[in-house]
């Protein structure tokens, strides 16, 4: 096969656009593991909660796309300060495994949640944007879109934290969590509005995920557990690290699904994942 | 004590020789084995090694007896000793690194995870020899109005079922109770608390945990066997990946994983819970079961983190005046 195939070419550019939005999807999961120290298995779900918000807005209630946008990422941001308020609060004392479990009942809970309220066919939002020719090679409007809104998020987010006091306060209360309360800092509230963010983010996501793909209530188990592994690859709460493995993670889906069959380019990936753990423990990017 | 334990067996035994009908012994074969399955990842989730890669060892288990047969006409007794195999292989590669670099808690958690999805995502991309996410059905091996085929592990009867599974599970409650008194308790709970303690005082953590991780693998690999060759079908959702493995460790929460009984008390309770809602509300709410099992996981985890058995025993001992150890 010739190498420099130009359809070669073109899933290495999707998987490059694939790699902005999985990297999305991990900055929220890293934030709040990296504030946190809790590992939120339903955040895939929570995202499958925006992707239904932005549904019901645009399509049920016939709001502007913008308007209803903004409001998903708003009602995600609020289920992350309810998940952190009455199921996380409760556990922050009891075992790290506690803490991982709960939050894979709420996955549970939310996922049939979904079913029964929304049904389980699958929604569409109708809303096609058309897909860009350069060459021989297309990719869609809606990758693009989905990249360039990541990439953006992603710098909007560092700004936060590097320059502002509030994200000041989060990065030094995951530096230290036993010493901060004593500087003043108010961990309670931090976390709350760590969690609002998280969820901010999962919303974020939603927003660009339902121009893809379409909805249905288990929606979160198709990039649940890649999310994980990519923030695992990166190093738990590294925002750096699950910036690059999930630029790497995507070329395997991408380049592995061109080759062969699409599910294969998932399963090098994990192998992938596997092989790299016991080379690199604690992520790709520690020296140790 | 004792008496009344194995006079509870006996009756327990007997149960199928009442005629009781077919979906009631239906739902005892599923307690039993789905018990097993739950008892099964206990012996490691009780060590502190949460595993979220039992959807893989099922997955060998169900997918490669079902497959040496179809295709080769394999005996599902020399497929189980093949797939036991692969099985233990597949747990000490991924076991052994793992807790020889110390990946434990979260991290041990995620890489399982992934070991299942790769057994989920394997099994659908060979659609063209395991139907893909159709499933797939054992060729039946019942010639004309025949009830049973050793050979082929295929029985009609409920019964026979009941048997099989009742004497598995009890191996497994035996195994147990075997690793409980080799190691000792106080062996295991050392590694699963302090692990650098348990390796100063000569506690070989490494060898220890690939043990408990090979046994667990092995038996969980049994279970999906039986839950093959019981159901007459399998799909990757239901014997592999992230849902399946959920499910285990969800079970043996609401049960209770430091007591030996505990995992089968969830699987009833999750079951019946199940089954309890279908006959209240019909087919009308498909998910409601779910819904409520997964509001009801998340009260258990934060208001009763022993389980169902785990807070009953406790509470019993408590009343009964005995001096309770801190930790069970």
């Amino acid at each position: 096969m010739d190498v420099f195939d130009i359809y070669l070419l073109e899933a290495v550019l999707n998987g490059l656009l694939l790699g902005g939005l999985l990297a999305l999807l991990s900055l929220g999961l890293n934030l709040i593991f990296g504030v946190i120290d809790v590992v939120w298995i339903c955040y895939a779900e929570l995202i499958m909660c925006g992707m239904y918000a932005v549904y019901y807005l645009y399509v049920q209630y016939h709001w502007p796309l913008l308007l209803a946008m903004p409001s998903a990422i708003a009602i995600v941001a609020l289920l992350g300060v309810i998940l952190h308020q009455f199921v996380i609060r409760p556990v922050l004392g009891a075992e790290p495994i506690n803490q991982l479990l709960v939050t894979g009942g709420v996955l549970f809970f939310l996922q049939a949640a979904a079913t029964l309220a929304f049904g389980i066919d699958f929604k569409n939002l109708g809303v096609a944007l058309p897909s860009i020719s350069v060459g021989e090679m297309s990719f869609s409007a809606s990758r693009l879109l989905a990249f360039a809104v990541a990439l953006a998020g992603m710098v909007g987010m560092y700004l936060f934290l590097k320059r502002s006091y509030l994200g000041t306060a989060i990065r030094a209360i995951s530096q230290d969590r036993a010493i901060m309360p004593l500087m003043g800092v108010n961990p309670t509230r931090i976390f709350l509005i760590t969690s609002a963010l998280g969820g901010a983010l999962a919303g974020l996501a939603a927003c660009l995920l339902v121009l893809q793909y379409d909805i249905h209530p288990a929606i979160g188990l198709s990039f649940g557990p890649i999310t994980f592994l990519i923030c695992v690859l990166g190093g738990l709460g590294n925002m750096l690290g699950g910036f690059i493995a999930a630029f790497l993670f995507a070329q395997f889906i991408s380049v592995g699904g061109y080759f062969f069959h699409l599910e294969w380019g998932y399963v090098f990936a994990f192998v992938f994942f596997i092989a790299v753990m016991f080379w690199r423990p604690r992520g790709i990017l520690d020296g140790n | 004590m004792n008496a009344f334990k194995y006079a509870a067996l006996a009756v327990l035994a007997a149960v199928p020789l009442f005629g009781i009908g077919n979906y009631p012994l239906h739902l005892l074969i599923q307690v039993l084995l789905w018990g097993y399955i739950y008892t099964s990842w206990s012996l490691m989730g009780r060590l502190g090694l949460v595993s979220f890669g039992h959807g893989a060892f099922m997955g060998i288990g169900a997918y490669g007896v079902v497959m040496l047969w179809n295709h080769y006409g394999i005996s599902p007794w020399l497929g189980a000793v093949a797939a036991m195999v692969a099985t233990a292989l597949t747990a000490a590669v991924i076991g052994y690194p793992c807790f020889r670099f110390k990946i434990v808690g979260h991290y041990f958690a995620l890489v399982t995870l992934a070991l299942s999805e790769v057994a989920r995502l394997l099994i659908v991309a060979l659609r063209d020899q395991t139907g893909g996410s159709l499933g797939a059905t054992p060729n039946s091996d019942l010639h004309a109005g025949a009830t049973a085929s050793v050979a082929a592990l295929q029985f009609t009867d409920k019964r026979v079922w009941f048997y099989i599974v009742f004497a598995v599970w009890l191996g497994g409650l035996w195994i147990w109770r075997v690793m409980d008194r080799s190691m000792g308790r106080i062996a295991l709970q050392a590694i699963s608390e302090e692990e650098e303690a348990a390796a100063s005082i000569g506690i070989h953590v490494t060898r220890a945990k690939l043990q408990v991780t090979v046994v667990s693998a092995l038996m969980t690999c049994v279970g999906g066997i039986l839950y093959a060759q019981y159901q007459l079908y399998i799909n990757p959702d239901t014997v592999s990946g992230i849902a399946i493995s959920l499910q285990m460790v969800f079970g043996v929460i609401a049960g209770g994983m430091f007591v030996r009984l505990g995992p089968t008390v969830g699987a009833a309770f999750t079951l019946l819970l199940a089954e309890g809602l279908r006959y209240w509300f019909g087919n009308k709410y498909p998910a409601l079961d779910s819904t409520l099992y997964g509001m009801m996981l998340v009260l258990f985890i934060i208001f009763m983190p022993k389980g169902i058995l785990g807070a009953a025993t406790e509470g019993w001992r408590r009343a009964s005046g005995a001096t309770a150890p801190a930790r069970v």
